[in-house]
């Protein structure tokens, strides 16, 4: 099947590739910093939010309380103020996220054990408010619980215990921390937005240069071309891939628990659908910027709806559905399962069939389209 | 894979390029409108004619980059339409746009043209060198394709169509915006490669729309409107027009530009900048030059020569697109 | 005599160490058409350029409708037509949005202007039509009109009739002859032989220099002195080099199917006895003329 003239386009577009500093920076280069920006920046995290208190009480029960918040980890307590206008004032720009109303009386009322305190929250960023209305919830739950054990104990009687009790054991990722999540996504990303560009622009650049007229002309057939343009970008979409584990893991700590093979094997799978969708864009497609857009108009609604930003299952049913044509949100599922779970082929077999059913479809229908002729 | 190999051999006269009746439409700009073409070996054949006349569309044809609406090709023996790999392998092509890879060396450049069409790594480089050589490009073979002159470039597009030693080699408008130092050489390279080999029997068809080169050609063949309007020798198509076309030389040329025009003989008058090209009917030239004398001395007007040149090929191609158009 | 239309003295122009138009000098005057042949790469563009006010000469003074290249770049390209080979027309614009758009862009509005000046090049009829529809020949009168439409006094052509056939340049010829009996003056920049045959006065370029300038009958006669031949003998190859050794031939050229000779005092009866002995057998041997290409190798030699 690998013949010379398949090997002299490789050779051919790599010479050209080591001569064309932008586009092998842009290769190279873009998924390290694609890594950092969304490996730090777009971290979905919620922490050190914000807090202004308003302790009208001053109390060693009202200091207990606020221990309570500061010992949540979630809040950071910024601001102490005298007055319903203050804290509103700092709400508003933004310095504060919450503020926390102790009233006056607040110390008899917890010995009389009907003790209430005000929680304003602003909630114009859905996560941090989301965030902080759970976590003031929990840590008003535990504080309650801990004076009922408290009071119980000092009247003598033996130490309450609450009648359920829910123990969280977080699996993969104990701390939560989205770096994780982000990483294997980022591979995906990579794969598919530099794949397609790199790949529509290598042809549509023969086409606009005049040079595809001298190749047609050759009695190369269909398929050794399009193989010789397209086995370059698949080596250079492995580089990239473990490009990104390499940084991931030893930068990041991303674990690498699943396979290296069966990562290589998926990757292969999902990398035939981001060629496919390449040189589909080549064959409609005149000059490279037209083949930039048309490639964009698939990556962009594809990265949306693949679970890559947002969960699946935060989407609306219908948007549910058309995520299944995206390649990309198996890849993710998988590739996410295979770093951080370090899965077996069974547990991702629909996801890989999947990939297999769409690569074949895909590449089969571009090549059909790709006819080595000029009309 | 050869079946049509033997008819082929065996024939005296080899006729490399058989197309009949050739069509090509875009829509409905019908590029190439029944197209015919013979080429024997050792013949260089102009295809001449404007831009949109149907040159490029009808090389585009027999190379097999486009697929005819209707018509049959053969070249060397095999049929474009079912052999087009074979076919090509036996076809050199130089298209209209420089089509090398500028950010190639001119050796990286032949290597990979040389390869791509099958040539081993043993073969390549020997052959290479020896073309690179012919075309005048041995000292240039780590230069970026890029960075040669215009003439250059040339070279290296038809070093890279022989690199094959193909039998047939087409060649889209090859001299465009050359110098025509350049051109001189480019075409001493065409006849030198035709009569070097003229045992093995290459052809060339060449397209080009400037005359003085068509006139190069052993057979040119004039193209409007995606049709051949005329084939024939150079020599053979300007006899057509023998004693017909006089070069008047005078001052004031509007004027005598008027007088020409006037005379009944005189089919058409044409300026070239300080001079006319008459055209005049058939067998009429003595008398016309006699009587133009006589009436530019009668209108005190200044003559400095009047006589009969040979015909050029664009002469005759205005004829004949004349005679078309009634 | 009146003020010349272009007047260049010495025009130098460096690029770094590369001389791409090296001390020229010539006079046109108004109403001329004259050629400036030279191939791609000869200096013909930067010339132009500088001419326009486009590139800041090194070396030498111009002027342009007597204005100074120098330092009065705007009045002359107020003043200028031109015409580029690339046709600079939009392809989705119709002939007349077209006219109009060039039109306002030198600040003509005028309808009557516009649409004498289709009438000029002989679009009227073709207002509607999308340019790209347009054969070459009649989107390169468009492309005259665009240069017309300010009424220049002087007009720039570049390539004006590159790849359109003989009868549309005799049209487009005729036109420009018409100009110029209107006083337009004209200045030609081609590598095209046959383009230039049609101007009044060619200068031949090479290498930044000016090699020649003067009408295509006086270089031929002046700088080809001896005769041509077109020799149709077989094989060429060697008969190539028996004419080459031949006293009084100064150049032997393969044509195609036969040789083209220039020779001084060389009769067509003894070429004919010398390849016949050497056993090359000969067709005929016609008398061709010198072309202006002729003139071009000898001026390079």
């Amino acid at each position: 099947m690998f013949n010379s003239r398949i090997f002299s386009i490789v050779r051919k577009e790599f010479v050209q590739l080591f001569r064309d500093p932008r586009t092998l920076a842009l290769a190279v280069v873009i998924p390290i910093v694609q890594l950092f920006l969304l490996g730090y920046a777009a971290t979905s995290d919620v922490r050190n939010i914000s807090m202004a208190v308003w302790d009208q009480n001053k109390s060693p029960q009202s200091r207990q309380l606020l221990d309570a918040f500061r010992a949540a980890d979630y809040f950071v307590i910024d601001h102490f103020v005298g007055s319903t206008e203050e804290y509103q004032k700092l709400i508003e720009s933004g310095s504060a996220r919450v503020a926390l109303v102790i009233p006056p009386d607040y110390d008899r009322a917890v010995l009389q054990g009907n003790a209430q305190v005000l929680m304003v929250l602003d909630g114009s960023d859905a996560s941090i408010g989301s965030t902080a209305l759970s976590t003031a919830r929990l840590v008003g739950q535990s504080f309650a619980t801990k004076i009922l054990a408290e009071q119980a104990s000092i009247n003598g009687r033996s130490a309450l215990t609450p009648p359920v009790e829910v123990r969280t054991q977080v699996w993969y990722n104990p701390d939560l921390d989205s770096a994780y999540f982000m990483i294997p996504g980022v591979i995906g990303m990579i794969l598919s937005f530099i794949t397609t560009i790199l790949t529509a622009t290598a042809i549509v650049r023969e086409r606009e240069r005049g040079t595809i007229e001298q190749l047609i002309v050759t009695p190369i057939r269909s398929w050794e071309l399009i193989l010789g343009k397209l086995l370059p970008y698949v080596i250079l979409a492995f580089v990239e891939t473990f490009e990104i584990i390499i940084v991931g893991h030893f930068w990041f700590g991303v674990p690498v628990r699943g396979s290296l093979a069966l990562i290589v094997f998926t990757s292969g799978l999902f990398l035939m659908s981001s060629l496919g969708i390449g040189l589909l864009a080549s064959t409609i497609a005149n000059t490279q910027q037209e083949a930039m857009l048309t490639v964009m108009m698939y990556n962009l609604p594809s990265l949306f709806l693949s679970g890559f930003f947002f969960p699946l299952e935060a989407m609306p049913q219908a948007l549910q559905v058309v995520s299944y044509a995206i390649p990309l949100r198996y890849y993710l599922v998988v590739i996410r399962a295979l770093l951080l779970k370090g899965v077996g082929l069974e547990a991702i077999q629909s996801e890989v069939i999947a990939l297999a059913i769409f690569g074949i479809v895909i590449m089969t229908a571009a090549a059909l389209r790709f006819r080595k002729r000029l009309d | 894979m050869k079946p049509n190999d033997l008819t082929f051999e065996h024939s005296n006269v080899q006729t490399l390029v058989h197309a009949q009746n050739l069509h090509k439409h875009f829509g409905n700009n019908h590029a190439v409108d029944g197209v015919s073409l013979q080429v024997k070996a050792g013949e260089i054949y102009g295809l001449v004619g404007s831009d949109g006349a149907g040159k490029t569309t009808t090389m585009r044809l027999l190379v097999g980059a486009l697929l005819p609406n209707a018509g049959e090709i053969n070249i060397c023996g095999y049929d474009v339409a079912k052999q087009v790999e074979m076919a090509r392998s036996t076809i050199g092509y130089l298209s209209q746009r420089f089509s090398m890879y500028e950010d190639l060396t001119v050796l990286e450049n032949i290597r990979f043209f040389a390869e791509i069409r099958g040539l081993s790594s043993s073969e390549w480089l020997p052959r290479s060198m020896e073309i690179l050589e012919f075309v005048g490009l041995a000292k240039f073979i780590d230069r970026r394709a890029g960075l040669l002159s215009g003439g250059m470039k040339q070279k290296l597009g038809l070093a890279s169509a022989l690199v094959t030693r193909p039998r047939l080699l087409l060649l889209d408008e090859p001299t465009t915006g050359v110098d025509p130092v350049t051109r001189q050489d480019f075409w001493q390279l065409v006849v030198k490669l035709v009569a070097n080999r003229e045992g093995e029997g290459v052809s060339v068809i060449i397209s080009t729309p400037y005359m003085d080169e068509a006139s190069r050609c052993h057979r040119v063949g004039f193209m409007k409107a995606g049709k051949i309007i005329a084939e024939d020798s150079p020599s053979n198509l300007r006899t057509r027009l023998n004693n017909r076309i006089l070069e008047l030389r005078g001052t004031p040329l509007k004027s005598l530009k008027q007088i020409a025009i006037q005379d009944e003989d005189v089919e058409e008058a044409a300026a070239f900048g300080d001079k006319l090209h008459l055209r005049v009917k058939e067998g009429k030239s003595n008398i016309v030059i006699a009587r133009l004398q006589k009436q530019i001395e009668s209108q005190n007007l200044n003559l400095i020569s009047l006589r009969e040149i040979p015909p050029t090929l664009e002469d005759v191609f205005i004829l004949l697109t004349e005679f078309n158009h009634d | 005599m009146t003020e010349p239309v272009i007047s260049v003295k010495n025009l130098t122009r460096r690029f770094g160490d590369f001389v791409a138009v090296d001390h020229i000098s010539f006079d046109v005057q108004a109403g001329q058409i004259v050629g400036y042949l030279g191939p791609n790469g000869s200096g013909k563009t930067t010339t132009i350029r500088m001419l326009l006010g486009l590139l800041k000469p090194s070396d030498g003074s111009a002027t342009v409708l007597g204005y100074d290249v120098f330092k009065q770049a705007e009045e002359i390209r107020a003043r200028v037509g031109y015409m580029s080979q690339k046709f600079a027309i939009y392809d989705d614009l119709t002939t007349l949005e077209n006219l109009t758009f060039y039109g306002g862009v030198y600040g003509i509005t005028d309808k009557a202007r516009i649409n004498s000046t289709l009438e000029l090049v002989g679009l009227n009829g073709h207002e509607k039509t999308l340019t790209r529809e347009l054969s070459t020949g009649w989107r390169q009168r468009l492309s005259l009109a665009i240069a017309l439409v300010h009424q220049p006094k002087l007009l720039f052509l570049d390539e004006p009739t590159s790849g359109v056939d003989p009868t549309a340049r005799r049209a487009f010829w005729d036109l420009i002859y018409k100009l110029a009996e209107d006083g337009v003056t004209i200045l030609v920049t081609t590598h095209y032989m046959d383009e230039a045959e049609y101007c009044e006065r060619v200068g031949v370029m090479r290498d930044g220099k000016l090699l020649a300038m003067d009408t295509p009958t006086n270089l031929k006669t002046s700088i080809i002195k001896g005769d041509v031949w077109e020799v149709y003998a077989r094989p060429l190859e060697k008969g190539l080099e028996i004419l080459s050794a031949l006293a009084g031939v100064e150049r032997v050229g393969l044509a195609g199917d036969h040789l083209r000779t220039i020779s001084q005092r060389v009769e067509k009866e003894a070429m004919q006895t010398l390849l016949i002995s050497n056993g090359i057998s000969v067709d005929k041997i016609e008398r061709g003329e010198p072309t202006l290409e002729d003139v071009f190798l000898s001026l390079a030699r």
